[in-house]
């Protein structure tokens, strides 16, 4: 997927000016955080869990190779394929291959973040292969030409009546008088139109949430069933997964589900949990006859022991974007890619380049909310503030950054701060401006030089007289 | 070199080993909840698959289960037809007595509109059914038809997801006939993906009526 994750700061003014999406933006701020608080509660294992999850996923990241190798060695002894990818392009072509292998023309699609990490839908488009999104979500953002901006839910910024115009733009087979009115008719208008796609799927590409190395299987975790129908009907299924997503046993697979839907969702499981492991058998009535993984590196095992390694153990449940006071307001698209909020900002300068992504390390205020709720204990802050410093050493060689305008303000007040007659001064007259210009309200919708800053927020008034001068009231007499 | 050669010397390359302070390895939790048994494990599955939006009906003998699938039918208003799995405990029951039953034995195509399979085990912890796919229980009964139902009977209850792979292990001798497909379905399907707003019935089932059978109540 092309990338605009090198133009955060103009990404995030749009988004905040959008009204729409800042109407579908509401949803996430109250749902996903209720539900998750919920679920938590009801578990008093939960904190357990967390960090027995931390301690399997670093266990095997030590040892990636082995558990890798190990999942290879199963996949084969039951019949399936595996394809070790160094990037995306190398996916890209190993995908196509098997697609054409196969006379594949229409391939339906679970949802797959490593596929639009690669941009298979547009790679397969080009080469007269048609990709069928089938999660509904996906499906949705597919007509509308767009990319996901959450990981669970990729339409979360598209309101309900810009599904009903999109529909009504596609299906122009269907009675233009029908009622859409209802999410409930939009969803059975959607059911409808893929099930047809479905029966005729010459392929089904899938995710893949985890790999178990103990049976050689890819796990699928979803609601809706598409995936399963994506992967049992077609010829073919291909499942892709990124390098991070071995597990050694199935015990081990149950401590990341027992956190995963918990945290995505606040469900207890999401409703179909599915272990696929190898082709239909001889005697089997259906499933597909072929089962190939990729396994794609992408920049992973370069992030191996560093301090980006941690990033390594996500499993994908978008809690730290649904609490992100910053996704919040701006959605995932103003990220720029594949990946949004927090996580996003710590992992897309790791897969893209740092130069490509500059600003993402910066769209975040530190607060530690994301650390806090994230099931794998990912230090999102720390990483966040590791990027920060790289980019601080990049920046001086590079005039025009944003961090060149951070440098000099911050130059500007050390100088001030070292000279403390002429900081009182400074800081006295600011303070008085400001002071008189909030008046009763005690806040300022307006602040001279920083209107930009003011757009979208308030800032709280400075009282009158400042630390120093009670200070020297209150203890110096 | 080849790409496999590549990502794997890569991984050598760079991977750091455990601080010295973590555990090589150590016992993974398991939740209290779903470590109980006898009738309090069939309660807390009938609990935990009904907040998922399960239906359950318990029943006492196999003979009910025909009666029970014709009063489903006809509560639901559909028509009086069905897939069957060919598993025995399914396909042994006595259907000639509910001749009214137009049933037929296979996998499931987009025209059925209900199915009846059999589960490998339900887990009481979340509610959740375990399907395996196989010659006598095949996937697309699990997805295609409107109307899931599953019989699953008592002694099949797991509390936890330990003790279904302990069993799925023992069943597969020890993972060598390892089913091609492995299904936990916890509820009817849903998605949200509109406003937030959750719909129950999204590409899969918009019912799941789960048959438990228990044979010592």
């Amino acid at each position: 997927m092309e990338s605009t994750a090198d133009r955060f700061v103009d990404n995030a003014h749009r988004a905040l000016a959008d009204e729409t999406l800042q109407q579908a933006m509401g949803h996430v701020r109250v749902n996903f955080i209720e539900k998750r608080r919920l679920a938590v509660e009801a578990l008093p294992e939960f904190e357990a869990l967390r960090q027995a999850g931390r301690n399997m996923r670093d266990r095997v990241l030590a040892d990636l190779d082995k558990h890798l190798l190990a999942f290879e060695a199963k996949v084969l002894e039951q019949g399936g394929q595996v394809h070790w990818c160094v990037d995306a392009e190398a996916a890209r072509n190993k995908i196509l291959e098997i697609c054409r292998e196969a006379g594949a023309r229409r391939v339906t699609k679970g949802k797959t973040m490593i596929g639009e990490e690669i941009g298979i839908n547009e790679f397969l488009a080009a080469h007269d292969i048609e990709p069928v999104e089938t999660d509904l979500g996906e499906y949705i953002i597919q007509l509308r030409h767009e990319a996901p901006s959450h990981l669970v839910a990729p339409a979360v910024h598209v309101t309900q009546k810009q599904v009903e115009e999109t529909f009504r733009q596609v299906h122009r087979d269907l009675d233009a008088k029908r009622d859409l009115s209802e999410p409930r008719s939009l969803l059975s208008e959607a059911r409808t139109k893929l099930r047809q796609k479905f029966v005729t799927a010459d392929v089904g590409i899938t995710g893949a949430n985890f790999l178990v190395a103990e049976t050689g299987s890819s796990v699928i975790v979803t609601n809706e069933g598409n995936g399963d129908l994506t992967q049992t009907l077609p010829r073919v299924h291909i499942a892709l997964a990124s390098i991070d997503k071995v597990v050694p046993t199935l015990d081990d697979l149950t401590v990341l589900l027992r956190l995963l839907a918990r945290s995505a969702t606040g469900q207890e499981m999401s409703v179909y949990t599915t272990l696929s492991t190898g082709p239909r058998r001889e005697e089997d009535h259906d499933g597909p006859g072929a089962y190939h993984v990729i396994l794609l590196d992408n920049g992973r095992s370069k992030m191996l022991g560093t301090p980006k390694q941690d990033l390594l153990r996500c499993i994908r449940c978008a809690a730290c974007l649904n609490h992100c006071p910053v996704y919040q307001a701006v959605g995932g698209h103003a990220y720029g890619w594949v990946y949004a909020g927090p996580i996003g900002a710590a992992l897309t300068p790791a897969l893209i380049g740092l130069d490509h992504a500059a600003d993402l390390p910066n769209a975040s205020t530190l607060c530690g909310r994301c650390e806090a709720v994230c099931p794998m204990q990912i230090p999102l802050p720390d990483i966040l503030r590791y990027w920060r410093e790289e980019e601080f050493k990049n920046g001086a060689a590079k005039p025009g950054r944003a961090s060149q305008s951070i440098r000099r303000g911050l130059r500007l007040w050390a100088f001030l701060a070292r000279h403390p007659r002429l900081y009182r001064f400074a800081t006295g007259i600011g303070r008085r401006i400001l002071a008189g210009r909030a008046g009763r309200a005690g806040r300022l919708d307006k602040v001279p030089l920083a209107e930009g800053w003011t757009v979208n927020r308030d800032l709280p008034a400075p009282s009158k007289r400042g630390f120093h001068a009670l200070y020297r009231k209150e203890y110096r007499g | 070199m080849s790409d496999r050669d590549t990502v794997l010397a890569a991984i050598r390359a760079n991977k750091k080993a455990l601080p010295a302070d973590r555990p090589k390895a150590e016992p993974l939790p398991v939740p209290a909840r779903g470590q109980v048994e006898g009738a309090k494990r069939r309660d807390l599955f009938i609990r935990m698959a009904q907040a998922a939006s399960a239906s359950v009906e318990v029943l006492t003998s196999p003979e009910e289960v025909p009666e029970a699938v014709a009063n489903y039918l006809v509560a639901q208003n559909l028509p009086a037809r069905l897939v069957l799995a060919s598993d025995p405990a399914i396909a042994n029951l006595p259907w000639h007595d509910y001749p009214m039953i137009a049933h037929r034995i296979g996998a499931a195509t987009v025209q059925d509109h209900a199915a009846l399979t059999v589960a490998f085990a339900g887990i009481a912890e979340t509610g959740t059914l375990a399907l395996l796919s196989g010659a006598e229980t095949p996937t697309t009964l699990n997805f295609l038809p409107e109307h899931a139902l599953v019989l699953v009977t008592t002694d099949d209850l797991c509390g936890t997801y330990e003790e279904l792979w302990l069993r799925l292990r023992a069943a597969t001798d020890n993972g060598a006939y390892w089913p091609r497909t492995v299904n936990l379905i916890t509820g009817p399907s849903r998605s949200a993906d509109i406003e937030q707003q959750l719909l129950l019935g999204a590409h899969g089932p918009i019912k799941l009526h789960i048959l438990l059978l228990d044979l010592d109540a």
